[in-house]
């Protein structure tokens, strides 16, 4: 038998002036198990828990009912007060009366009504409340980051400089991303690689990071502080450890006719390669498709001329087995397809690119050396005309491109045409906008430079369709300020392509458990308060793999990200949520419905002996949940065709209670 | 003179819905009978919405449009500006009388001048 308290609050007027509080700490004093009631002003206030605290002593309370603002709001100060006078925190139960009650009914009869009831079902599942004990388990200090772009590597470092030990996985031969095929960077148009590249070097070189290159994640298992990770490391048949990177394989490679996936494939790279100059890791690593040797035995040139013995041309894959204590997502994003969208005609002219391909044109370290060269025939083009939205903010209706503003392609778009102007001042420059969307510091003022002082033509309009025609490609376009429809003759046209999270997200978020949105971008814990963790504990966000961010946000939020790592990493051990699913062996048939249900992977299957009535004894498959897994969802108990499955602190027993105490 | 037809009527006949024009002004763009008309694919969007009608059916523009589809192909808000045209075109046929041709009256109606897709519009005058 219970002995409870219960104790009605005022919340100032915010609950008082539409809820009776007299009353309904009147009315609850005669339910079972009640032995004191009363109200106060600002239950949550030093008082109103000190209150708390002498009730429990003098009336020997058992179980605490607080009739309050919503438990996401106090429960956690109750729960405290509750420990401090010296009962389970689980004994104290919050009946909404704020939220549900005064702010949402205006007249005082009803909200005092519904009070009351709200209060019964409370005191009803305190009756049937047990203490509870969270479980404890040790947490990793490692931390593994999943793609190394300037999110990953950002994330690296900070964690690393916490004195922490961190693994980077990148499925490319380098780390890097898409910043390092960057030219220059909006808003102060300082060169990507000057900036990124110190920041690969102090990764490489710093003694509590390792980097996975070429390697991808392959199964992830357990939980928060205990990641058992599977690490894929490709055969690249080069050994990393004996490589100097000094590319004389690179040279001597004669299968030279491989598109470069570094500029787009606007030119050529051989069968063995290193990215670019600056790649870290900086060693070679042999493409089995182009690979001579690898395909048909012919060749071994390479091996020949490497000094350093480095060739290995029977490497095989590797696995590498590693527990984490936090796994930090940061696979990033890449431009769409425009296979969508022919009316620009991406694929019938080469003189239709994208931007990143414009990025790779302009950049020192590209296929022109940095020349605006167009790609068709090598020429100087004069008239360039830039699209912006190409695939961004689509209806779903449309069945093209995506529903959101990529957000980043009116700034670099706004950079490539003032970078245009500036070293190329006979360059007639076109941009058609639906918006210019430049929320950002500095940023406004960058477009307006571009217009202002470069004379970019920025033309409220979008181009209807691009007909290549001779050395021109037709570009018609509507101007919706001067009501026109323009005819333009132009050398190039860039698309500025939504951008969409990297293809490989879904796979790695069903291994992570980790949610995603319909566009496949993973999910916070909460849009605003949460912005850097997803709802599966242990599993952090950084950088575009989240949502579309340009670089400076991105490395904000990786540092974000590293923080709540730090955070994690620096506790010995974790507090379990004590209210998780259970299931009763003696119940159970095993029949497999509830794993198929949890949304986190927490439950798993045993074969149990059990001894019969008979002194037999009899082999059963059952269902055992790993409380450091379960989130308490509920999915589970309410799918399970038995009844086997319960969940402790809201057992089926506890939440019928509340029902029948509503329906008196 | 057209009286105008109320806005509603021609969103239901079309099936449109212009709130969700974003106003980027692609199906103007992609249009090949541009030149030629007075009002253009994204003005027929936004002064439906409006509820400026009359002009549009007094104007030569819902029967230059080639009805090729072109704008509803492209447009990124999926609004089908040719739909609402063809509305248009569709509510100033009404108008003008209470029969719809038969299709064995047509062959003497034919001359260069009339555009085609007046002869199809009155054949649906009152199909629904
Ligand atoms: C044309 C263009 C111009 C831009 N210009 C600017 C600019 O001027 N200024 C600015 O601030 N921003 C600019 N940006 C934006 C900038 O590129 C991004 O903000 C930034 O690159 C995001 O970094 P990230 O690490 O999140 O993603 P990414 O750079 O995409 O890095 C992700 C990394 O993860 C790896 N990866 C992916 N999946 C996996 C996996 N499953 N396993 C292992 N590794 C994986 C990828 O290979 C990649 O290396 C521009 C973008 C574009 C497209
Ligand atoms: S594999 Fe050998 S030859 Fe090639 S870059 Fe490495 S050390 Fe040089
Ligand atoms: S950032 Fe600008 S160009 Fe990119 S989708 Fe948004 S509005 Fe369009
Ligand atoms: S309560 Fe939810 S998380 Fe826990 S085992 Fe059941 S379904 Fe899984
Ligand atoms: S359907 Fe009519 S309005 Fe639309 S693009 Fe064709 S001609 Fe222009």
């Amino acid at each position: 038998m219970q002995r409870i308290g219960v104790f009605v609050c005022w919340c100032g007027s915010n609950i008082a002036s539409t809820v009776d509080v007299e009353r309904v700490s009147e009315a609850l004093k005669n339910e079972q198990g009640v032995v004191f009631s009363t109200n106060y002003q600002y239950m949550c206030s030093q008082a109103g828990q000190d209150l708390i605290k002498s009730a429990v002593k003098e009336h020997r309370l058992t179980g605490i009912v607080v009739c309050s603002c919503s438990p996401r709001m106090h429960e956690a100060t109750f729960r405290k007060a509750a420990r401090s006078a010296g009962i389970n925190p689980y004994m104290v139960e919050i009946a909404n009366i704020r939220e549900q009650c005064s702010w949402v009914h205006k007249d005082i009869i009803t909200g005092t009504e519904k009070a009351i009831i709200l209060g019964k079902a409370a005191i009803a599942k305190v009756n049937l409340n047990a203490p509870l004990i969270p479980g404890e388990s040790p947490v990793t200090k490692r931390a593994l980051v999943i793609g190394g772009g300037i999110a990953g590597i950002q994330t690296a470092l900070d964690i690393a400089e916490a004195g922490f030990l961190v693994d980077i996985v990148e499925k490319k031969p380098t780390i890097g991303g898409k910043m390092a095929q960057l030219d220059k960077t909006f808003p102060t148009l300082d060169c990507s690689a000057c900036i990124l590249t110190p920041k690969m070097v102090d990764v490489a070189q710093h003694e509590k990071i390792r980097i996975f290159s070429y390697s991808e994640v392959s199964s992830v298992k357990g939980f928060v502080g205990n990641f058992d990770v599977t690490i894929k490391k490709k055969a690249r048949f080069v050994n990393e450890n004996i490589c100097t990177g000094c590319g004389a394989c690179v040279e001597k490679c004669p299968q030279k006719k491989i598109p470069n996936e570094f500029n787009l494939g606007m030119d050529n790279r051989s069968a063995i390669y290193i990215p670019f100059a600056q790649a870290v890791p900086k060693v070679a690593t042999i493409d089995p498709n182009a690979c001579n040797m690898l395909k048909n035995g012919k060749c071994g040139l390479c091996a020949r001329v490497c000094t350093a013995g480095a060739i290995d041309y029977t490497q095989k894959d590797e696995y590498i087995e590693e527990k984490y204590g936090a796994i930090v997502v940061a696979t990033g994003f890449n431009p769409i397809s425009m296979e969508k969208f022919d009316e620009y005609a991406y694929s019938q002219s080469r003189d239709v690119i994208t931007s990143l391909e414009f990025e790779r044109l302009t950049n020192a370290a590209g296929p022109t050396g940095g020349k605006l060269l167009r790609p068709s025939d090598n020429k100087h083009p004069h008239t360039i005309v830039f699209v912006q939205c190409v695939g961004s903010r689509c209806s779903v209706d449309s069945e093209k491109g995506k529903e959101y503003c990529s957000k980043i392609c009116c700034m670099y778009t706004a950079k490539h045409a003032m970078l245009v102007r500036d070293k190329y001042p006979d360059t007639e420059v076109y941009v058609f906008y639906i918006d210019v969307r430049t929320p950002g510091k500095a940023f406004d003022e960058f477009y307006r430079r571009a217009v202002e002082e470069y004379g970019v033509h920025y033309i409220k309009g979008m181009v209807g369709k691009v007909v290549p025609e001779g050395e021109k490609l037709k570009v018609q376009a509507s101007d919706l300020i001067e009501n026109k429809q323009l005819h333009i003759d132009a050398d190039l046209v860039v698309l500025a392509a939504a951008i969409e999270p990297d293809k490989s997200a879904r796979g790695l978020a069903t291994m992570l458990t980790a949610s995603m949105d319909t566009n496949d971008f993973f999910t916070e814990a909460h849009p605003k308060l949460r912005p850097v963790e997803s709802p599966t504990a242990g599993v952090f966000l950084s950088g575009t793999c989240q949502g579309p961010k340009d670089i400076p946000e991105t490395v904000s939020q990786a540092g974000a990200a590293a923080s709540k790592v730090i955070a994690l990493l620096n506790k010995d051990k974790l507090l379990g949520n004590p209210c998780v699913a259970h299931s009763n062996e003696e119940i159970c048939n095993g029949c497999s419905q509830c794993e198929r249900v949890c949304p986190y992977g927490a439950i798993s299957y045993i074969n149990k002996e059990f001894k019969m009535p008979d002194r037999s004894i009899k082999t059963r498959r059952i269902a055992v949940v790993n409380p450091a897994i379960c989130q308490g969802c509920g999915a589970c108990t309410v799918t399970c065709p038995s009844g086997a499955m319960d969940l402790k602190g809201f057992t089926s027993k506890q939440i019928m209670a509340e029902v029948d105490a509503i329906c008196r | 003179m057209n009286k105008a037809y109320p806005t509603e009527e021609l969103l239901r006949i079309s099936g449109v819905n212009p709130n969700k024009c974003m106003k980027c002004g692609k199906c103007s763009a992609t249009c090949p009978a541009y030149d030629e008309m007075e009002y253009h694919p994204h003005q027929f969007v936004s002064m439906v919405n409006s509820g400026d009608i009359e002009p549009l059916m007094n104007s030569e523009s819902i029967f230059k449009c080639l009805s090729c589809f072109a704008c509803v192909d492209r447009c990124p808000r999926g609004v089908e500006p040719a739909k609402l045209i063809e509305a248009v075109r569709i509510a100033v046929v009404r108008k003008q009388g209470n029969n719809h041709l038969l299709a064995d009256d047509v062959p003497n109606m034919l001359d260069d001048e009339i555009p085609q897709q007046a002869i199809v519009s009155a054949f649906r005058k009152y199909s629904k």
